[in-house]
């Protein structure tokens, strides 16, 4: 199963850009299908993002964060080849997560 | 090992036990055992935060608080967004002490749309994507030094992101 997320992160001087794209539908619970049903709301609740065994940025999502969500933030301390590790909780209860290293 | 867990009462532990090995099963290694205690958790959520209708009321479920306006929360969000599924707002702030960041969309059905968590040593800008299903006034609110401070900008929608 490929992941479903996308991180790249890059260091440069003593800060790291980080950026993410999450493949997810979030759902709303808003919208209607095609047959008039509404979709129930399936959302990611909860990212987070770790460097050196320390939570650097925590996403709590609601269902207005639109599809395949994309978040980008910068942190100080990591630098090029250390790990940075990516995980989501959603509202069902799916989760997922990567390691990447700091490039 | 073992006592990575003991400051958790016991059904947690095992919860977040089975949490790892649901994670194992889908195709992770072993690595994930090891790291399982440092996965996003659902509990963390702030449930009743994200049901509130109006700024004042998700303010107080989020913050326990209200914000003022100034000028150094730096709100970066388009004049007209044509499509309302996918709305770039930005959030940064000079300020020092910043704990946290949160985006609100005062038209949307939920006026809560994100909030994120900023520890020490973390920069305090964020960008992301949101949905806005019209025309609204969106608000970023920034957590710093016990205080909250927020910005106000309106976004005009052609196509709303959240009907049907």
């Amino acid at each position: 199963m490929a992941s479903t997320i996308r991180v790249r992160a890059i260091a440069s001087g003593d800060t790291t850009q980080v950026q993410s794209l999450i493949n997810h539908p979030m759902d709303s619970g808003f919208v209607k299908d095609s047959k008039g049903q509404i979709i129930p709301p399936h959302h990611i609740e909860v990212v987070e993002f770790e460097h050196a065994g320390k939570v650097v940025f925590t996403c709590l999502w609601g269902p207005a964060v639109s599809k395949d969500p994309y978040v980008k933030f910068s942190f100080k301390g990591g630098k090029k080849g250390d790990d940075i590790k990516v995980s989501w909780v959603d509202n069902k209860g799916q989760s997922d997560s990567t390691v990447a290293k700091i490039q | 090992m073992s006592n990575e867990f003991s400051d958790v009462p016991d059904h947690t532990r095992r919860i977040i036990l089975k949490g790892a090995a649901g994670l194992a099963a889908f195709g992770f290694t072993a690595g994930a055992l090891t790291s399982a205690h440092a996965t996003a958790d659902a509990k963390a959520w702030p449930a009743d935060a994200f049901k509130q209708k109006s700024e004042a009321d998700a303010l107080k479920a989020l913050y326990g608080k209200s914000a003022e306006a100034s000028d150094k929360v730096n709100l970066d969000a388009p004049e007209i967004a044509e499509n309302g599924a996918v709305v770039p707002i930005a959030v940064a702030t000079t300020m020092p002490g910043v704990t946290g960041i949160a985006i609100m969309v005062l038209e949307n059905p939920y006026t809560l749309a994100a909030a994120y968590k900023i520890p020490e040593g973390t920069e305090a800008s964020v960008a992301c994507r949101l949905k806005m299903a019209k025309t609204s006034k969106v608000v970023a609110i920034v957590e710093a030094g016990g205080k909250l401070f927020s910005a106000t900008k309106e976004v005009k929608v052609t196509v709303g992101g959240c009907g049907g």
